[in-house]
């Protein structure tokens, strides 16, 4: 109620007060902000391509968490260059939808190839018996 | 004495139930104003389909069916001019926004254009491998792993499409009816479209096509 009613003192001067608001947070960047996130981005992608088309580490499991690693940090810098994501936006409820995503997601993926990897490694023997019985 | 303290408080409560619970102060609710959460939250529901396509392929990936893998098909300089053309698309829109903030309508709608000419770059890339890709036999129906690359990349370019679609729609309308708040409400929602496709876009490269051909 509070709330509501500082809302109304401060939205009664300037109708169009809350919608201005809302978009100076909805997104906009400076062109420092744009430039920089873009050479961000072009490192943390050169460098993955790098890594795999040359083969530099001869380990492909090490490999393949270090571009993951590159991948992460690429969608963060993503999303603060150019999303413009921060805590204040809308009240916070941009972020508490992100992390409900994030935690939804986390969820459906691991479990998804978690469960499946058992699957496929507990049907193994059977199809192998099953050939060698053909 | 008591009866009517009793009653007053019965009263206050009253008054604060109902404006508690039906809110009688009406505040205006300008044209809009929750149009950017709205928006941000379908990108959170689009973003639970692409983790799903991701969990499929993840799941299907190694399901070649004695078909062609993706150390078979991929190529992967394809691959890199195809993620420079969408990031260099992402920093041309990043100068549409702020051409429109700055209200000038002519370098807003040229800096829209920059960027659908490098999504249709991007486009056509993909198409042009995807053609290659079913020429050489390797179609969706081949493999799992086909069947999971094809749903997955095909998403992704299917968003790309409609966006472009989208953005030719917002060149004309900034054109005909100038640089309005609901335009440039309109243009902000496109903004965060194409930048979460650049994002799902890295999710795409790193797991399908980096770490396939390792």
């Amino acid at each position: 109620m509070a709330h509501a009613d500082t809302h109304n003192a401060a939205a009664h001067p300037h109708p169009d007060a809350h919608a201005e608001d809302t978009m100076e947070h909805g997104g906009h960047g400076s062109l420092r902000e744009y430039v920089v996130g873009f050479l961000l981005s072009v490192v943390l992608t050169a460098i993955p391509f790098w890594l795999v088309m040359s083969g530099a580490i001869p380990d492909p499991r090490t490999t393949a968490l270090v571009i993951m690693a590159f991948a992460i940090v690429q969608i963060v810098v993503h999303m603060i260059y150019f999303l413009h994501m921060n805590t204040k936006s809308e009240n916070g409820w941009t972020v508490m939808a992100l992390i409900f995503t994030i935690v939804i997601v986390v969820i459906a993926l691991s479990g998804s190839l978690w469960v499946m990897y058992h699957l496929n490694h507990n049907m193994m023997p059977m199809s192998h018996e099953m050939s060698s019985m053909g | 004495m008591t009866a009517t303290t009793i009653n007053q408080t019965h009263d206050l409560s009253q008054a604060q139930l109902q404006a508690a619970f039906y809110d009688l102060d009406e505040h205006d609710h300008p044209e809009g104003g929750s149009t950017m959460l709205g928006f941000w939250m379908y990108l959170m529901s689009d973003c639970l389909i692409f983790a799903m396509l991701f969990a499929a392929y993840g799941v299907l990936g190694g399901s070649l069916a004695a078909g062609p893998g993706p150390k078979d098909l991929f190529e992967l300089p394809l691959v890199a001019l195809n993620t420079a053309m969408l990031l260099f698309s992402s920093i041309t829109y990043g100068f549409a926004m702020l051409a429109m903030e700055k209200g000038s309508k002519g370098a807003t709608q040229i800096w829209l254009l920059v960027t659908a000419v490098f999504g249709i770059a991007f486009l056509s890339i993909e198409l042009y491998e995807f053609y290659h890709l079913i020429h050489e036999g390797a179609t969706p129906m081949r493999s799992g792993f086909l069947t999971a690359f094809f749903s997955l990349v095909g998403t992704h370019g299917l968003h790309v499409t409609f966006g472009l679609v989208w953005l030719f729609t917002l060149v004309v309308q900034v054109g005909r009816k100038g640089l309005i708040p609901a335009n440039k409400r309109r243009l902000m929602c496109l903004s965060l479209f194409w930048h979460f496709l650049d994002v799902i876009w890295i999710g795409v490269f790193t797991f399908v096509y980096l770490m396939g051909m390792l």
